[in-house]
């Protein structure tokens, strides 16, 4: 177990699952933003009515950003978010991140970008009730294909770092909300990925829980440099952590804010995107 | 994912529903079976006809004559062979070097003449045929009254049924009134048989000084004598056969058996010795057929050509056995589709159950998508679970089968001894059977698990992830 464990020059232990190698690469040779969307479309066909959950879509998000994705129920961001994470394909458009045009991708190939380059987080936690929290949290591993005695310490490390290593036997049903969102962060980052998308990670936890979860997600957007992309309805929550808020409106964007005040982006990283 | 993983996810699911679940193996289990119970019964009975075959000794016996013996050749035979005068005889060292051929267990001569049997001062005509000591246990003595020969050259005979009733001076009835075995025996058995027979004695062939082979061969054929010598032998009535030994023989059957070794002393006058007569005044025996017992039935065609090669005719009812070899093969298929019916109903239990479990799981199954469970991914799962079933069904249901089988078979066990027939074991359960068994319930879960997994793997991972 202590072999994937690294301090940080903070005092804060690195991710669990740092010894992995990331699958598509670090972020820093990637040359522009991680993810482009350009004139994404996706509308649904309910009968006779043709839904436009996302009407043409154009934005991009810096490898390293902490950017938030706006608007009220229906406006189309969890659509964008899950376009984004390759759950679903855009009716045209494109969602390029990373330089791989994700419509383009097999169904096979999806799976492989969901398992290495996406981590995501949900607001119903969306942990498997049959699983105790150390199986939930090893489930990515297991279909990557991780051996079992480093699939175990590396669980371990996770739910120690998200503060459930007492927990990891309990199934999810024995967990408060935040513990279980703590285990679904501890899940979506096991396999180190480069992107964490979070479709309202605080929608079903009381302030000081969602306080604690926020505070988790920028400690792992500062120190990896991940890129966080977080769906959400509140303002002050979007204001308080993320870098960019991208306002949603009838499945279009329909304004953008940056947080002066947010450091998303360590000095030296932002650096270098500027360069390249 | 790999096999262990996605075996114990598999189990761990199917943990969850346990009582689903097990209802489906249990349907499995059923099928399984009621296929093994089928199939093991046309084994047994197989298995049993074959038993009860081959101690009859007909199927692995091959009856060897000599071509000179006109009588048995056939024309292919005739075609292919040598003229029968430039054939072999039949004699010991032919009977050592055919006992020698390969897969043959034994071959004895066939010494069996017509003569008089006086008892009680009465002559009675009848066939006595020697039988060597392996005859002892042939289906044929299995019910026999009294006992076998105490040795190979014991002045003992053991005298057929219909011979018993000659010699009480009863009427053979056949039927429900047919005379029991036992009442014959009762008053015969420890009895003495006086048989008359003629003995072939050899004269003293005129010597000769002549290095010449050739002439010596052509004195000794000219000079060729044996006198023929009536004896008398008393023998002592040991045993009362029920079944004919020889139903095979037709009108050449005998209904009074010898020891060989005793009936080889005697020297009894055979029909070959006026034909070889040249041979017959030596002192070595000649024998009219020589009886080979093969140690395989499946055997007896290759011993058979041997034999043929060595330039002699033979005789086997293989052919017999052949056809009812196939009879059990086809009564094995149907009895095998009607038990695998019930595993095709349990294969929808499979399948309704499975899809019941996506339905159940779908949003599961949306999560692990989520978070990078490949399309096979998903699909492997269920075709687990499926298989799982399907092997755990496999097992149950051969021991379930297993465990039919014993109780009809002590059952009718039961009702065969209340009949007074001897135990019979019809039921066989081959490990080749269990194998397959299990084996064809795995594929035929994996079979029913193919649109459910197919299903499952189709899921649209948003909409699964909606799904409450």
């Amino acid at each position: 177990m202590g072999s994937a464990s690294h301090s940080q020059p903070n005092g804060v232990p690195a991710i669990p699952g740092a010894a992995i190698p990331r699958q598509g690469g670090d972020s820093s040779a990637v040359h522009g933003p991680a993810i482009r969307v350009e004139e994404l479309f996706r509308h649904y066909r309910m009968g006779e009515t043709v839904i436009r959950a996302v009407d043409g879509v154009s934005l991009a998000v810096r490898a390293g950003e902490f950017v938030a994705l706006l608007g009220s129920s229906g406006s189309g961001k969890s659509s964008v978010l899950n376009l984004i994470a390759g759950l679903d394909r855009p009716t045209s458009g494109s969602v390029i991140v990373h330089e791989r045009n994700l419509a383009q991708l097999s169904r096979e190939e999806l799976a492989q970008y969901r398992l290495h380059t996406v981590g995501m987080v949900f607001q119903s936690f969306n942990l498997i009730a049959s699983m105790t929290v150390a199986e939930n949290v090893e489930l990515p591993m297991r279909f990557a294909e991780v051996e079992r005695g480093r699939r175990a310490s590396l669980a371990q490390e996770a739910l120690t770092r998200v503060g459930l290593q007492a927990r990891m036997n309990h199934r999810p049903s024995e967990l408060s909300g935040g513990e279980q969102q703590r285990a679904a962060l501890a899940r979506a980052l096991i396999n180190r990925p480069q992107l964490l998308l979070a479709d309202e990670p605080t929608g079903n936890l009381d302030s000081r829980t969602g306080t604690e979860i926020m505070n988790m997600v920028r400690e792992f957007n500062q120190q990896l440099g991940m890129t966080v992309v977080m769906v959400t309805h509140e303002r002050a929550l979007a204001e308080r952590y993320a870098a960019r808020m991208i306002f949603l409106a009838d499945g279009k964007v329909v304004s953008e804010e940056t947080n002066a005040g947010t450091v998303a982006i360590p000095a030296g990283r932002e650096q270098r995107q500027e360069q390249q | 994912m790999k096999l262990p993983d996605l075996t114990e996810l598999a189990l761990r699911n199917l943990r969850e529903s346990v009582l689903r679940n097990s209802l489906t193996t249990m349907g499995i289990s059923v099928g399984v079976a009621s296929l093994v119970a089928m199939l093991s019964l046309g084994i047994g009975l197989q298995q049993l006809a074959s038993r009860h075959l081959m101690k009859s000794g007909l199927f692995d016996t091959v009856i060897v004559t000599s071509r000179r013996d006109l009588r048995n050749s056939n024309r292919d035979e005739e075609r292919t062979a040598p003229e029968p005068a430039e054939s072999r005889i039949l004699d010991e060292a032919t009977r050592q070097e055919i006992e020698h051929l390969p897969n043959v267990s034994e071959a004895y001569p066939d010494i069996r003449f017509i003569t008089e049997l006086r008892y009680e001062d009465k002559p009675h005509l009848t066939m006595v045929a020697a039988l060597p000591e392996s005859a002892r246990s042939t289906d044929a003595f299995e019910a026999l009254q009294g006992r076998f020969f105490s040795s190979e050259t014991a002045p003992e005979v053991v005298i057929q049924k219909t011979f018993a009733e000659e010699l009480l001076g009863r009427k053979p009835k056949s039927g429900p009134d047919e005379t029991n075995v036992a009442e014959l025996a009762k008053p015969l058995l420890g009895k003495e048989l006086t048989m008359r027979y003629a003995q072939r004695e050899s004269a003293k062939t005129p010597s000769s000084t002549d290095t010449n082979t050739k002439a010596t061969d052509e004195q000794s054929v000219a000079g060729a004598a044996y006198s023929v010598v009536s004896r008398e032998l008393n023998l002592k009535i040991v045993g009362v056969a029920d079944l004919d030994p020889e139903s095979m023989r037709g009108p050449a059957r005998a209904r009074v058996f010898l020891p060989l070794k005793l009936a080889e002393g005697l020297h009894v006058m055979q029909p070959t010795d006026l034909r070889e007569i040249s041979r017959a005044a030596g002192n070595e025996p000649l024998y009219s057929s020589i009886s080979v017992k093969v140690k395989n039935p499946s055997q007896v065609q290759a011993v058979e050509d041997a034999v043929k090669k060595m330039g002699f005719n033979t005789f086997s009812i293989l052919d017999a056995s052949r056809s009812i070899q196939e009879f059990f093969r086809v009564l094995d298929v149907f009895l095998g589709i009607f038990g695998s019916l019930a595993l095709a109903v349990s294969s929808i239990g499979i399948v309704n159950t499975l899809v019941m479990a996506i339905l159940e799981r779908r949003r599961e199954i949306g999560i692990m998508k989520a978070i990078g469970a490949s399309d096979g991914d998903v699909k492997k799962l269920f075709f687990a679970e499926a298989g799982a079933m399907g092997i755990l069904g496999g097992i149950v249901g051969v021991a379930l089968g297993w465990a039919i089988g014993q109780v009809i078979n002590l059952g009718t066990n039961v009702y065969l001894k209340r009949q007074s027939f001897p135990p019979e074991h019809f039921w066989a359960v081959p490990w080749w059977l269990v194998g397959a068994a299990i084996l064809f319930s795995f594929l035929v879960s994996l079979v029913s698990g193919l649109y459910p997994a197919g299903r499952a793997a189709r899921l649209d991972p948003v909409q699964a992830l909606r799904y409450e």
